[in-house]
């Protein structure tokens, strides 16, 4: 990895750093990723996953929610008429 | 005045139940020793101001005789656990003053039995860390030596329970969260099976491994919130129904559970001479009261952590993309709305956070996926797989908690991989989802705890609860 590398996941990641964060955190991920790399050597073959699993869903139908609606729109950064208000996208 | 020392749940609740004293009396004494403290251990966050008035509601139950176990029974919240109307920060900035605007399922069910939530503690920013050092709101110190860490990141609730500040405590797992930090503090912790307790209301950091995990002096006490907050909750989709629950524990009868397991491969080269000692004698101790201790082998378990250390950060950098400055918690300006995110996370997220952000966007990406999050993905299977067989042979799995004793802070900030060590042992239960129960089993000389962790099949928290009960009445 290098300081390019990191750059570019904090593009990815949405996370302003400074040069000093990307340096140290280049160093950070040369030992983590020397930890992590151990799996290489793991054989592990074929592996089937079995999913166990199974979706659970509920019908779409409006239920009594516990949620305060001013509590939420009370804490957006910035509002109007009761909406969240955000930047122009376009 | 009320001894906290030698005081469980029964007798806290035998106590109000005959008005040896009051849930205020009680809940007082308890804000006494945090006002007393707090300001050198930094346990608490915040102490609920309505935690009084909680108690004088919880007393009326009790007075008319309709109280459980827990009503009135003072319980501390980790900082990551949903409770209406109160600040929840995670140990982050970017949550700072951020309310909850509905209770956690758990929360629910502790205001249904009446106990008191008497306040927050301190943990690891968004649960990520061994020693609650890496909170925006500075470290907590261990309340049986000042100058080390608690363990983490359910710091604050385990030190909370050493120190007397709370009966009981709730924190999270995402890997040896509450284990860990209760060997640090001399207490019992609980992770229980993946599934059991619902995660709703909870601030996700890996869902496949978080889990709410209590926190208590004795192991009876662990179980007794278990038992109230181990539910099917229709609001978390990975909670297991009732009838599920039901047909595991039937087809895993056992009515003679005497056979420890220990995995002697994955630590025997390495492992701190001062716990290896204990480890022995509490297996020593255990043979003696009549459990057959046998060698077993886990071939893909030692490659635990490492995959946790894929999984994990996988999960974090997509659960942390909601906080982006738009909705809630901490906003920076900026140009435009890109400029926002970055910006506002860049200033909201400390270090760890955004080590593990970027380092989960790695293994996601295109070109490293294969090599990291799929094959990590498959080692979990395998790990699951043959914990799967180890508990044909055997009722338990037994390990030390952690391979190191607490140590002091600052000694690992500088070294990411070391911090990450501490959970060496965890990561098994937390990877294949099984229940995990940490009990102490002695002292140094200098009065550091050690602990011993067993490990049971899924939803056989019952046998930990027996074998750790037996294991108090012997260490």
């Amino acid at each position: 990895m290098n300081i390019k590398d990191v750059e570019k996941l904090a593009e990815l990641a949405r996370i302003e750093l400074s040069l000093e964060e990307k340096e140290s955190l280049l160093k950070d991920f040369d030992s983590i990723l020397a930890y992590v790399d151990t799996i290489k050597s793991a054989e592990v073959g074929e592996v089937e996953l079995k999913y166990d699993l199974y979706n659970s869903w509920r019908e779409d139908k409006l239920e009594p929610r516990q949620f305060s609606h001013e509590l939420i729109v009370g804490q957006f950064p910035d509002s109007q008429y009761g909406f969240l208000k955000v930047k122009k996208i376009l | 005045m009320i001894d906290l020392k030698s005081l469980t749940i029964e007798k806290a609740h035998a106590d109000l139940t005959n008005g040896v004293f009051t849930c205020r009396e009680l809940v007082e004494e308890y804000i006494k020793v945090i006002k007393e403290k707090n300001k050198d251990l930094n346990i608490y966050l915040e102490i609920f101001s309505d935690a009084l008035t909680e108690a004088d509601k919880a007393q009326e139950k009790i007075t008319k005789r309709e109280g459980g176990l827990l009503t009135g029974i003072p319980v501390a919240i980790k900082d990551n656990i949903l409770f209406e109307g109160h600040t929840v920060s995670a140990g982050s900035k970017i949550l700072e003053n951020y309310r909850a605007s509905y209770d956690a399922f758990v929360i629910k069910k502790l205001k249904e039995e009446g106990a008191v939530i008497i306040g927050r503690t301190n943990m690891d920013e968004f649960a990520m860390g061994s020693s609650t050092e890496y909170s925006a709101y500075g470290p907590t110190r261990n309340p049986l030596d000042p100058s080390r860490v608690p363990g983490g990141t359910s710091g604050g609730s385990a030190a909370a329970v050493a120190a007397e500040m709370a009966l009981v405590a709730l924190g999270t797992e995402t890997c040896g969260s509450v284990r860990e930090p209760a060997a640090f503090c001399g207490v019992v912790g609980l992770k229980p099976t993946y599934g059991a307790l619902s995660r709703e209301g909870i601030i996700a950091m890996g869902n496949s491994l978080d889990q709410v995990s209590p926190l208590g002096k004795t192991v009876r006490d662990a179980e007794i919130v278990f038992n109230a907050l181990s539910k099917h909750d229709k609001e978390d989709s990975t909670s297991v129904p009732e009838e599920l629950r039901g047909k595991i524990q039937n087809e895993n009868k056992r009515e003679d559970r005497r056979k420890i397991g220990v995995p002697w491969h994955l630590f025997k080269d390495d492992l701190n001479e001062v716990i290896m000692a204990n480890f022995k004698e509490s297996l020593e101790k255990l043979k003696k009261s009549g459990y057959d201790i046998v060698d077993i082998e886990l071939p893909y378990a030692k490659y635990s952590l490492a995959v946790y250390y894929i999984v994990m950060p996988a999960e974090v950098s997509t659960n942390l993309s909601r906080f982006d400055g738009i909705r809630y918690g901490f906003h920076s300006e900026g140009r435009d709305l890109l400029d926002v995110y970055r910006k506002s996370r860049a200033k909201g997220f400390g270090a760890e956070a955004r080590r593990r952000i970027l380092l989960g966007t790695y293994v996601l990406s295109h070109g490293y996926y294969d090599a990291y999050y799929n094959r990590a993905v498959k080692i979990r299977e395998k790990i699951k797989e043959e914990m799967r067989n180890a508990f044909t042979e055997v009722d338990f799995i037994l390990t030390p908690t952690a391979p190191f004793l607490p140590f002091k802070l600052g000694e690992k900030l500088d070294d990411p991989v070391s911090m990450y060590l501490c959970d060496l042992f965890n990561a098994p239960a937390n990877l294949t989802g099984t229940p995990s129960i940490a009990v102490p089993s002695g002292f140094t000389p200098e009065g550091l705890p050690f602990s011993i962790q067993f490990t049971a099949p899924h939803f056989k928290e019952e046998w930990l609860f027996e074998i750790g009960k037996k294991f108090e009445g012997i260490r």
